[in-house]
């Protein structure tokens, strides 16, 4: 078995109910390793945006645990993981509430007492890794959609976590807005879970995929070797866009 | 008050009223309303020195005068009601230009027309000198509760999110043929009312999910401490310094009356 | 439709400062009770989304359009603590960021355009809602609280106009704009209230403060298709925080007779202050632009010969029996479906 160590995170039998009697998730079991980058592909309704909400602790798992870099999801940890886990919401109006995006990106570290020059610091780095330092003292609503996406990933790496979780990043982009956000990613060396059914997106993106159906993983493998399978995909209602081919192993490099 | 107005309010500038410590304007600014609504209104050239003071504030932050007379529309409906308070005033009439006006009236006109000019000039200079979130720091300053700040820079940051959502249903609506002409096109309206709400609702939900998922405790770190010297001070309170001399002279010269 | 710098005298202008600003400081406390750390986020988006919503018009008679006050609907939708809140913010940021309403006169339009219409609303709505139950109780209940919420802050502006209006004017103008402007749009803000509360409770009831009482009942599916509805157990109090609504209540009335007696002693020695009698036009319809032209200046003339009070308290009865027969009859209604 890995050792905790080296992996970023680790979900073992989670289960969820809602409130309402609604069962999301019926024992979900992934481990992701330090540096890898991996998307978690499942149709909508699958329980994608529950498990995510388990990632951070914004729920608790009524069964099963989660740890991130060893340490578990709890109550008491709560502070420690939200700063390890770095969720990046599908809408960034949601994620950008401050007035400027220099306030944005600080929120967080001035949350874990960082301030002052290295709070600035911080800020710029961060902004810097996403190629949007020159927008740092606009208001949010100024810049465009790819503009907010990138800055909404800023924000969360500025707390330096464990681990990034992007919920659709490609979601409402056009194509250069895409192609923008990827490069960014590629360049960024911290362990991704991206949560897509954007299947061309994966496979540019990570080199293992999972799939989440019915609130289980159903599939864990290599995105070559998953979207290639087009039986095991319609079973779990995903599709590769019309006309799109996996490309083949020699092209991709 | 229209949507897109948001923007235009602030006008990037470097001048010294731009620079000056947000909460000194803004205490400069309510303590200069309240020496204009503390003269008595038969004092004209005190007002007339007021209005004064207040160009001179606009031409040290060079904010022109189209600006600040566009902005002045929020005014209009007090202009009217001000010009109306003189034919429909009580008591002793008098007649100009072949109109029977109340004299009593034509006081009460002028008064409220001047004090509530100047208050809104003092108010336009403010707002088009300083930042809307500047402004928020310098009210937290000023002891505004913290809470109140908050939702203050919550309201600032989405108004505009959800009047592009309100404009969006309206180009829906509108796009099928439909336009609010009389009473029975209401609940239709207030369907996009309804739905506006769920939307802002759900909204604050999420975005209060994205603070806690950045460490959010319920305390908000306030990123800029902006503190203001003794020279910023004296600066920013010279206008309503000003204006209370200039109120005292006014007494002294009616005393002399 | 904001009160401008220089409409009232200091004295009225200074104490309605103190009762918004204990209003708030009640308010902070109990939003923070029902919202917890959620309260910043979750007031802000319904501030915005309240000054959204005022800028929708909606035609009223006569080719004039009024638009929405929205204290009742915040009321009902989030609840008085946080819909006086959200008010006050929204008045606040109009007056400082867009010059809509004097500074010195803020404690004046919170008091009047933010905690009057909240807690008449949130009072009228819970009166009502617990005549007629149900979901059509809710709507009628929000209907008649935004009815009774607009001429009611019609009154309370006329009141502190009575005791510390600068302007002279003749008493029959008052009654123009109380009796006539203020039921009209009284009756538009109800019915865009009820049907927007209506609209929310069909999608999301849970969102619906003033609905958190109402419970579908549960029902059980037998083995042959026998279903039995299990009535809902005791229906959960939808105030919580009863005990310090009601003394907030109180404390507000009690502020407000505080504040007549200094007031009037304030008033009285400026002697015209006292002759000037509360006028409307202009100020008081939320309406203002749209309104002022045709129906104010236009009805002035007819009512030129009924003394203010008279007058006043003709629109005033005239509402609360509309209101009557409205609660009267739903409350009837409500009986034959059960």
């Amino acid at each position: 078995m890995n050792s905790p160590a080296v992996n970023s995170l680790e979900v073992n039998r989670l289960a969820y109910a809602y409130p309402d009697g609604t069962q999301a998730l019926f024992g979900v079991d992934l481990t992701i390793r330090r540096g890898e980058r991996v998307a978690l592909l499942g149709p909508n309704g699958a329980g994608k945006t529950t498990l995510v909400m388990h990632l951070n602790g914004i729920l608790t798992a009524g069964h099963g645990s989660v740890s991130v870099a060893g340490t578990p999801v709890r109550k008491d940890t709560l502070k420690e993981i939200r700063q390890r886990v770095g969720l990046v919401f599908q809408d960034p109006d949601d994620q950008l509430f401050m007035p400027t995006v220099r306030d944005d990106v600080a929120f967080g570290p001035a949350n874990s007492g960082v301030s002052g020059a290295e709070l600035e610091r911080t800020v710029k780095g961060a902004l810097e890794r996403v190629g949007m330092l020159e927008v740092i003292d606009r208001p949010p609503h100024h810049l465009s959609f790819g503009q907010r996406r990138r800055v909404a990933v800023a924000t969360v790496l500025a707390m330096e976590p464990e681990i990034l979780v992007l919920d659709e990043p490609s979601s409402n982009l056009d194509p250069a807005a895409r192609r923008e956000l990827a490069e960014v990613l590629r360049s960024l060396d911290v362990t991704v879970l991206m949560v897509t059914h954007d299947l061309p997106y994966a496979l540019e993106l990570c080199e293992r995929s999972l799939i989440l159906s019915d609130g289980v993983i159903v599939a864990d493998g290599s995105t070559r070797e998953l979207l290639a399978d087009t039986e095991l995909l319609a079973r779990h209602r995903l599709e590769l866009p019309y006309g799109f081919a996996i490309p083949a192993p020699a092209e991709h490099g | 008050m229209g949507a897109g107005h948001h923007h235009q309010l602030y006008l990037a500038g470097d001048s010294v009223v731009h620079r000056l410590p947000p909460q000194c304007k803004l205490l400069a600014v309510a303590a200069f309303a309240i020496v204009v609504v503390a003269t008595p209104r038969e004092r004209f050239w005190a007002f007339g020195l007021y209005a004064v003071l207040l160009a001179g504030v606009a031409v040290a932050a060079r904010v022109p005068l189209t600006y600040v007379l566009r902005r002045m529309v929020v005014e209009l409906p007090f202009v009217l009601f001000a010009f109306l308070i003189p034919v429909i005033g009580l008591g002793e009439r008098t007649t100009v230009l072949g109109v029977s006006l109340s004299v009593a009236g034509l006081w009460a006109g002028w008064n409220i027309l001047a004090k509530a000019t100047l208050g809104v000039v003092a108010s336009i200079l403010l707002a088009a000198t300083t930042e809307p979130r500047v402004i928020l720091i310098g009210a937290q300053r000023l002891r505004l509760p913290s809470l109140l700040v908050q939702i203050a820079m919550f309201m600032l940051r989405y108004m505009d999110v959800i009047m592009d959502e309100m404009r969006r249903m309206r180009v829906a609506r509108e796009s099928r043929g439909f336009e609010a002409r009389n009473f029975r096109h209401i609940p239709v309206i207030a369907r996009s009312a309804g739905a506006l709400f769920i939307r802002s609702y759900e909204r604050g939900e999420r975005v209060h999910l994205a603070m806690l998922s950045r460490g959010y405790s319920g305390r908000m770190p306030m990123m800029d401490e902006i503190s203001g010297s003794v020279g910023q001070w004296a600066t920013a309170l010279a206008l309503p310094g000003m204006a209370l001399a200039v109120l005292g002279l006014s007494a002294v010269q009616g005393l002399s009356l | 439709m904001h009160v401008p710098d220089g409409f009232f005298d200091a004295a009225v202008s200074v104490s309605a400062g103190a009762v918004a600003a204990a209003g708030l400081a009640v308010c902070l406390r109990g939003a923070r009770r029902e919202l917890d750390d959620r309260t910043a986020p979750m007031a802000g988006l319904v501030a915005a989304f309240i000054f959204a919503v005022q800028m929708l018009n909606f035609p009223v008679a006569a080719g004039t359009s009024g638009h929405l006050l929205g204290g009742a609907l915040a009321a009902i939708l989030v609840g008085p603590y946080t819909g006086v809140l959200c008010m006050a913010v929204v008045l606040l940021v109009q007056c400082v960021f867009f010059a809509d309403g004097g500074l010195t006169a803020l404690g004046i339009n919170i008091t009047i355009m933010g905690i009057v219409t909240v807690l008449v609303g949130w009072g009228v709505f819970r009166l009502v809602a617990r005549l007629a139950k149900g979901k059509g109780g809710v709507t009628v209940a929000a209907f008649l609280a935004a009815l009774v919420s607009v001429p009611s802050a019609a009154l309370v502006f006329s009141a502190l106009f009575w005791v510390g209006g600068t302007a002279p004017i003749e008493v029959s103008a008052v009654a123009a704009a109380m009796g006539g402007v203020h039921v009209l749009i009284g009756i538009g803000e109800g019915v865009i209230t009820a049907l927007t509360v209506g609209a929310v409770l069909a999608v999301r009831p849970d969102l619906v403060y003033g609905a958190r009482g109402l419970t579908t009942p549960l029902v059980l599916r037998g083995a042959e298709d026998a279903t039995v509805t299990v009535g809902a157990e005791e229906p959960v109090e939808p105030v919580a925080a009863r005990g310090p609504l009601r003394a907030f209540l109180l404390g507000g009335l009690g502020l407000t007779l505080v504040l007549a007696g200094i007031v009037s002693f304030f008033a009285s020695s400026s002697p015209d202050g006292l002759e000037a009698v509360a006028e409307n036009h202009g100020f008081l319809d939320q309406a203002t632009h749209h309104v002022f032209g045709s129906w104010a200046l236009a009805d002035y003339g007819d009512v030129g010969g009924i003394p203010v009070g008279v007058a006043g308290i003709i629109g005033v009865g005239l509402v609360l029996l509309i209101a009557g027969g409205v609660a009267y009859a739903a409350r009837g209604r409500e009986r034959v479906r059960t």
